[in-house]
């Protein structure tokens, strides 16, 4: 069996930094292939490596062009790709189908108050599915999501994994402002609002946890290639793990 | 920490700006920093700072602020007409004032932003490592929520101050850089921005257009050949819709071959993003880290600055070379404002003015 029908495309973006990408879908295999190599850029060392971007289905390294040429920084970083990125060998040992192994421990747990006034789209998207806002809180917090990507804004992760029974369009006229904390969906995506901004997703739920604070390091819960779970927690658990009004 | 200078009224917009927070964006941080960033190196340099240090970036001047102690400064970037109790200061060079005087940066003949440097420094709480203002993140600046300065803000040396030598001199090399840094941006700009009304078409068509090297890709495969060719032979004229986050062009426009989109990916300095519409976007330091529009070309290091001093209503054309090129240009830039250089004689306002360097090394 080959997971790897392609070999990494290295393209240039200016003549300080270089695309390496691995295909053009959007799929955990591509992800892992994505998280493992920016894992590996990172762990390198390289003193001219200035910026280091995963992203759905490429990664983004950008260099210091006071310290190394385009060539020299494309044949290293082809070099390091090669040895981690080989075909036959996707994610991690004993892995199938390039998903991490699902280990409890390496899972983030986002606690949820779904509904009410943290979650006042709750019944639209229920009334939009044909399910009731509890069905739609057992598929929203069942699956385990994957963070793609962090993007956006600082620490708003980029999930894959939602049920497509929950899928639901985004609000006509989006709010101005959207609370910290905030988890919506949109389309077939949903995800959780580390700051607040204006946005149009429909609201299902609100967490406590603090997704990004610029004042530590790192300055934020989640990065790509981390799994994600909603767990449901009733109103005096979120108040009590810290959660605003 | 001693207050040095207090804000009298910081003009459109005024902002601390130190080289930036590069490392973040994979927490979906930009870089942001001084647009110019050599312009903010040297006017550290120039008041005998290290050329890392916070300083303020004046966008289309009107900006002035009272002396609360002896100060010792230098404005950079754009040709802006700088006074001290209403006496003229040379762009560009270093001076002083004394308590109580006020300094004034006025509407630059060309260029868009100045860049203020203070002897020791500007102190500021750095988030994620800089004191870069990032408004639309809230992060950094004066406040470290990312606010704009504002009039009544007040500006303090830190303890211990950012000083690169113990003398009040320039740093080693400050001459160089900075007639090699001015002696570019007055090429690229003195004739593109004349002071006439900007209402005068006949002199707006008669101005050159400004190159702006790139090279093509990440997505370049995601326009036909006539796309590619459009983008490459023709003009762009930039339109109003230009801050720190990029710079919006209208002209002809570049076809796509297969629609605008692509999967969100990360985005590279200078990225040049073609939406539907078929017009280039220039991402600059304040962009957001990812983005879904496919990226023609990005522009090459070596004039990654000279985008800080695009105004609305200038023509550019991007002229593509390979990224090896575009790097032995930045080289070659880099190591000619590292040999001493001469000194320039630059008019403004119907004045010569001689930018008198002077010289430590």
């Amino acid at each position: 069996m080959n997971h790897y029908e392609h070999s990494p495309r290295f393209l240039w973006a200016g003549d300080s930094a270089v695309v390496i990408q691995f295909g053009d879908d959007i799929s955990p295999l591509l992800a892992s292939r994505v998280h493992r190599t920016a894992g590996a850029l990172e762990s390198a060392g390289l003193p001219w490596l200035a910026e280091v971007l995963p992203s759905y289905r490429s990664v983004l390294a950008q260099f210091d062009p006071r310290l190394i040429s385009p060539a020299a920084a494309l044949e290293a970083l082809q070099d390091i790709v090669k040895t981690i990125d080989v075909p036959g060998r996707p994610g991690t040992d004993g892995d199938k189908d390039g998903s991490q192994g699902e280990n409890e421990s390496d899972i983030v747990a986002i606690p949820v108050c779904y509904g009410g006034q943290f979650g006042p789209d709750l019944v639209d998207v229920a009334a939009h599915t044909g399910l009731s806002p509890e069905e739609v809180i057992t598929l929203h917090s069942e699956p385990l999501y994957l963070v793609y990507m962090i993007g956006f804004t600082l620490g708003f992760p980029y999930l894959g994994g939602m049920n497509p029974r929950i899928a639901t369009p985004r609000l006509a006229t989006p709010r101005t402002v959207v609370p910290a904390g905030s988890v919506g969906i949109a389309g077939n995506q949903t995800g959780v609002y580390p700051s607040a901004s204006p946005g149009g997703w429909r609201l299902i739920g609100r967490t406590p946890l603090p997704l990004a604070n610029p004042s530590t390091d790192p300055p934020c819960l989640l990065r790509a290639g981390s799994r994600i779970r909603f767990v449901p927690v009733d109103e005096p658990t979120y108040y009590a793990m810290g959660g605003d009004q | 920490m001693a207050n040095v200078l207090e804000v009298a009224s910081p003009g459109p917009l005024a902002t601390l700006q130190d080289p930036g927070r590069p490392g973040w964006m994979k927490y979906g941080v930009p870089p942001s920093g001084a647009l110019d960033q050599e312009a903010l190196a040297v006017a550290n340099l120039l008041v005998g700072n290290p050329e890392g240090a916070a300083g303020i970036e004046i966008t289309y001047g009107s900006f002035t602020a009272r002396a609360l102690a002896p100060l010792v400064a230098a404005c950079t970037g754009a040709w802006a007409p700088i006074q001290v109790d209403g006496a003229p200061i040379s762009p560009w060079t270093a001076f002083s004032a004394a308590p109580g005087q006020v300094v004034s940066i006025g509407a630059p003949a060309w260029g868009v932003r100045a860049y203020l440097a203070l002897r020791g420094g500007i102190a500021a709480h750095p988030v994620m490592g800089s004191v870069s203002t990032y408004i639309r993140g809230a992060l950094g600046g004066i406040d470290g929520h990312g606010r704009a300065l504002r009039a009544g803000d007040l500006m303090a040396t830190p303890d211990p101050p950012a000083y690169a030598n113990t003398a009040i001199a320039p740093a080693a090399g400050a001459t160089a850089r900075a007639v090699a840094a001015l002696a570019r941006r007055q090429a690229a700009f003195a004739s593109a921005h004349s002071s006439e009304p900007a209402s005068a078409p006949a002199s707006a068509s008669a101005r050159r257009a400004i190159a702006i090297r790139v090279v093509m890709g990440p997505q370049d495969d995601h326009f036909t050949h006539a796309g590619r060719r459009t983008f490459a032979g023709e003009e762009f004229t930039l339109t109003n819709k230009a801050d720190r986050m990029g710079l919006r062009f209208e002209g002809p426009a570049i076809e796509h071959a297969r629609g605008a989109d692509i999967i969100s990916d990360g985005m590279p300095p200078g990225a040049i993003q073609v939406p539907g519409d078929g017009v280039p976007i220039v991402m600059l330091a304040d962009r957001q880290t990812t983005g879904g529009y496919p990226k023609i070309a990005c522009v090459a290091r070596v004039d990654l600055d000279l985008l800080a001093h695009l105004r609305p209503g200038d023509r550019v054309r991007f002229v593509p070379l390979s990224a090896q090129d575009a790097h032995e240009a930045f080289r070659q830039e880099y190591a000619t404002s590292r040999t001493p250089g001469r000194a320039l004689r630059i008019r403004i306002d119907g004045v010569e003015h001689v930018v008198t360097l002077f010289e430590l090394e």
